[in-house]
């Protein structure tokens, strides 16, 4: 099939160092001698161990169970026993610990019931929740869980699903095999993804520095009577980047604010379209994978290999030379040497390459950058890495953003080409975290800010509100005073004029209403006569405002009614009526 | 701990940039020396050996490596274009001082390597013109057969400095005639005398540009120099010359004349090719190569100095930072975006 290709800037052509580890075929590696599995090997939320110290567990069994939608299940490589689920040392640069699930093997490597389906019969949401907990997930290092990449965009039809067989790292060479010998498998995987997707076309790219795996692909295309297109790409580093491999096989560039579905494209790895069909028509979860070992060793060779076996125990089935002085696992441009020779195998473990100076000589010292320009023009994402550099060695992080330094994809084409021998993809994973670690830290105090904010604000209402209630107290107060200084005007001009109180407290008031009335003067009988007119209205008011259920009340309604009003007139809850209080008043009439 | 990746590097390092710059040169330096006879080998070893003392103390002064410093070759770079645009007979005390104010205030006291925002070798040659124009414009004269020891003694002032001995360059030979002339005479006439000129410019002087080139096509062809900034330089250089001299034939020489002649090629591919100094955007090359070229041709046509291209790498470089800051290219993916 004749296809128009297109290039993408940039790239280097690195010695493919491949040769040395394709001229045997697949080998299953030995039982290890124990398995340290880590629970979190993909992308998301960290799975939950399902197993304790002294579980006996079979191969394939779940031992940590996915944690939210992106993340993927763990499984047990082969029969045993847990031994422990603790904190081990992790195939990561930073030598950090994470917990694991440690399983002795039994040697007997029993599975457990497997049960192979016809994806086609099931819905599609069923698929992809049993290749989440089958633990499938991106094997071309990013270990993204596949399940999330399965769904089409609502809004994007989806043009191409491309499959990434280029492989463009140096040394490695395990898809490339996965391909000669798994063809079939992996076609069929693809299918699986294919019907999920439902693309416009299958585009299976491939560099073209691996015939015999394109031939293979071809061929089980043919046998298995699909159309998927088998594509040869120029062998050039990355071409096996996903946005590069996307750029020459669709033309579309994907920019970093941008997922590929938005643009109508998804890329798999094929090693993930081959877990995959395993997963789905045999029942089995990923619990190992092909892994390439070269470098420094007298057999390079592949090696079909448990998740969790220690990286040293791997190495030594390809004897390394005795000036072996490191791992690294991945390729050399972007790999990393591993901190500890004891670290596990993981999904995203594609290639262990034993490290001597020989094959990487020490690099030169660092000189100033010249500003050749020769990184801008190797960039694949075509930045200008001596600007992101100038910006990240004064730590001017807002310059280094300008200059898009989260585009950057920290393939290393910069560092290798670059004359000054300045390590640029270092200052730009150095940059890119001192301005997470500065979001955070931001994002932190933005949150402290708002707090303090709402509490300031907080404390103003309540002072607000006390301010009112003082005032509106006062206020009562004084009008009280005003009431009572009024009152007392009243009683003084009429003792025992005041109405009878409809509380129970009125007896109070009876000796008053003895006393003589014989001192009425025509002033205090008008004053008295607005008095009562308001006092009038008072109660009238206060009988309005009282709740409607007391009407029409039984005699024994009545009676308890009343005996309450009494109880918390007696505790002081209510004030008694100001009637009341002309009582003490009533010995100076 | 070991380096972290990538794990593999390709060959290459400054000193293999510079060296590459030198060895360019040399087909030019070859067709000089057989211009102008011996005294410019002369004159690049001064000057090599006035550069790399110089580096040497200022590296000295500022605590820097010495030995992976000096091997960097970008001293002698900035001495050997120093020794082959100064004049080949100027006293040796000449291409030392600029040898020197280059080394030392142009690179070192800017930052030393990749910090200098101006091109060394072209202050130090504006420097020297403006301090010492006699010397600066004294050009071996026409037909000036002198052996090796005579050129020594010349150029270290063991014997005296005869004005038989030098005159103007053809490209200055050619401004003053037509300016003094007054449209008495016309370009084609000058052309016609065969002791300075050959076909297209200054006899001899074209192979030296002829050199210089073959040279610079050398290093773009290893990758070393991008075609931005010669095209861009050789192309506006040759639209200024070419429209004022279809305007008037006779008082403006051709494009070719102006190509060939003074500073054009080893100005194109050495000197505004420098990276440091220079732009670093393609349109930003583009938009500097023809600032350079421009600048080049008004200043040695109209302007008093016998060539320009110094004075216009000058200019351009000040406007460098600012011309790659507006001239950044779209990034992968975000093309589309206006």
């Amino acid at each position: 099939m004749l296809m128009n290709l297109f290039k993408f800037k940039g790239g280097v052509k690195p010695p493919t160092n491949k040769t040395q580890s394709v001229n045997l075929p697949i080998a299953q590696a030995p039982l290890p001698s124990r398995l340290v599995v880590p629970l979190h090997q993909s992308i998301g939320g960290m799975p939950q161990p399902v197993v304790e110290a002294g579980d006996k567990v079979l191969k394939g069994q779940l031992i940590g169970e996915a944690d939210g939608w992106i993340s993927a299940a763990v499984h047990a490589p082969t029969s045993g026993t847990v031994v422990e689920v603790a904190m081990h040392v992790q195939p990561h640069p930073s030598g950090l610990d994470a917990l694991c699930v440690v399983i002795e093997p039994d040697g007997k490597d029993e599975w457990i019931p497997r049960e192979p389906v016809d994806y086609k019969s099931l819905p599609p949401e069923e698929v992809r929740e049993r290749l989440q907990q089958a633990g499938v997930v991106g094997l071309g290092g990013a270990v993204f869980p596949t399940h999330g990449k399965l769904t089409a965009s609502k809004t994007v039809p989806m043009d191409e699903l491309i499959i990434n067989g280029a492989e463009c790292e140096p040394f490695i060479t395990c898809d490339d095999l996965l391909m000669r010998e798994r063809a079939e498998e992996v076609v069929r995987g693809i299918g699986i993804f294919r019907d999920l997707l439902q693309p416009k076309k299958v585009l299976i790219g491939i560099e073209d520095n691996k015939p015999e795996a394109a031939a293979a692909m071809r061929l089980a295309v043919q046998a298995l009577g699909e159309s998927f297109a088998v594509v040869q790409v120029p062998t050039l580093y990355p071409a096996g980047g996903a946005k590069q491999l996307i750029r020459v096989l669709t033309g579309k560039e994907v920019p970093a604010s941008k997922r590929s579905t938005d643009l109508g494209v998804q890329c798999f790895n094929v090693a993930t379209a081959y877990t995959a069909w395993r997963a789905i028509a045999h029942g089995e979860p990923v619990v190992s994978r092909l892994v390439t070992v070269t470098g420094n060793v007298h057999e390079p060779r592949n090696y079909e290999v448990l998740i969790g076996t220690p990286m040293d125990e791997l190495l030594k089935l390809a004897h390394p030379h005795p000036d072996t002085d490191g791992i690294i696992m991945g390729g050399p441009m972007m790999g990393f040497l591993v901190p500890d020779r004891q670290v596990p195998v993981v999904k995203a473990t594609n290639c262990l390459i034993a490290h001597d100076d020989r094959l990487f000589p020490p690099k030169a010292p660092e000189m100033p950058c010249i500003r050749c320009g020769a990184c801008a023009q190797a960039c694949p994402h075509e930045l200008q890495p001596f600007e992101m550099y100038w910006f990240s060695r004064a730590k001017n992080f807002g310059k280094t953003q300008e200059y898009n330094i989260f585009d950057c994809i920290e393939c290393g084409c910069c560092s290798y080409v670059c004359p000054s021998r300045i390590p640029l993809v270092q200052y730009f994973r150095f940059a890119k975290s001192e301005i997470w670690a500065r979001e955070r830290e931001k994002n932190a105090a933005d949150q402290a800010k708002l707090r303090f904010e709402f509490k300031q604000l907080r404390e103003e209402r309540e002072k607000a509100e006390k301010a009112e209630k003082l005032a509106k107290a006062a206020a009562a107060q004084a009008a009280k005073k005003a009431a009572e200084a009024v009152a007392a005007a009243a009683a003084a001009g009429e003792s025992g004029a005041a109405p009878a109180a409809d509380t129970a407290a009125a007896p109070a008031v009876a000796t008053p209403t003895d006393a003589p009335t014989a001192t009425v003067n025509p002033e205090k009988e008008a004053k008295r006569a607005t008095i009562e007119a308001a006092m009038a209205r008072a109660k009238a008011q206060r009988e309005a405002v009282q709740p409607k259920n007391v009407d029409n009340l039984s005699p024994e309604q009545l009676k308890a009614a009343a005996d309450i009003e009494a109880r918390r007139i007696a505790a002081h809850l209510i004030e008694p009526q100001p009637a009341d209080q002309t009582a003490p008043l009533d010995p100076n009439n | 701990m070991f380096p972290p990746a990538p794990f593999l590097l390709k060959d290459v390092s400054v000193s293999q940039v510079m060296i590459q710059v030198c060895v360019a040169l040399i087909p030019g330096i070859a067709a000089y020396a057989s211009l102008v006879g011996p005294a410019i080998l002369v004159q690049l070893v001064i000057a090599t050996l006035a550069a790399l003392v110089a580096e040497a103390l200022m590296l000295k002064v500022r605590g820097k490596p010495l030995a992976l410093f000096l091997t960097d070759g970008s001293a002698i770079v900035t001495a050997w274009l120093i020794a082959l645009t100064f004049p080949p007979l100027a006293p040796w005390w000449l291409v030392v001082t600029g040898t020197v104010f280059a080394v030392i205030v142009a690179k070192h006291l800017y930052g030393g390597l990749g910090q200098n925002p101006f091109n060394p070798a072209m202050v130090a040659f504006a420097v020297c013109i403006v301090a010492f124009p006699a010397l600066m414009s004294q050009w071996p004269s026409v037909g000036l057969q002198l052996g090796l020891i005579d050129q020594m003694n010349i150029i270290l002032g063991w014997a005296p400095r005869v004005d038989t001995l030098t005159g103007a360059t053809p490209l200055d030979a050619m401004k003053t005639a037509l300016k003094l002339g007054e449209g008495s005479f016309d370009v084609s006439t000058l052309l016609a005398n065969q002791d300075i000129y050959g076909n297209f410019a200054g006899r001899g002087w074209e192979w030296v540009a002829g050199g210089y080139l073959l040279g610079g096509l050398w290093l773009w062809h290893r990758k070393l120099i991008t075609w931005h900034v010669p095209l861009a330089f050789v192309a506006s250089l040759s639209l200024i010359s070419g429209a004022l001299w279809l305007y008037n034939p006779g008082q403006f020489a051709s494009p070719l004349f102006h190509l060939l002649s003074g500073g054009t090629m080893l100005g194109a591919f050495f000197i505004a090719t420098d990276p440091v100094s220079g732009c670093t955007t393609p349109r930003g090359k583009l938009i500097f190569g023809a600032g350079c070229g421009l600048l080049a041709y008004i200043i040695r046509v109209f302007g008093g100095y016998p060539d320009g291209v110094a004075f216009a790498v000058l200019l351009m470089n000040l406007s460098a930072p600012l011309i790659d800051l507006l001239t950044q290219p779209p990034i992968f993916g975000m093309k589309d975006k206006s």
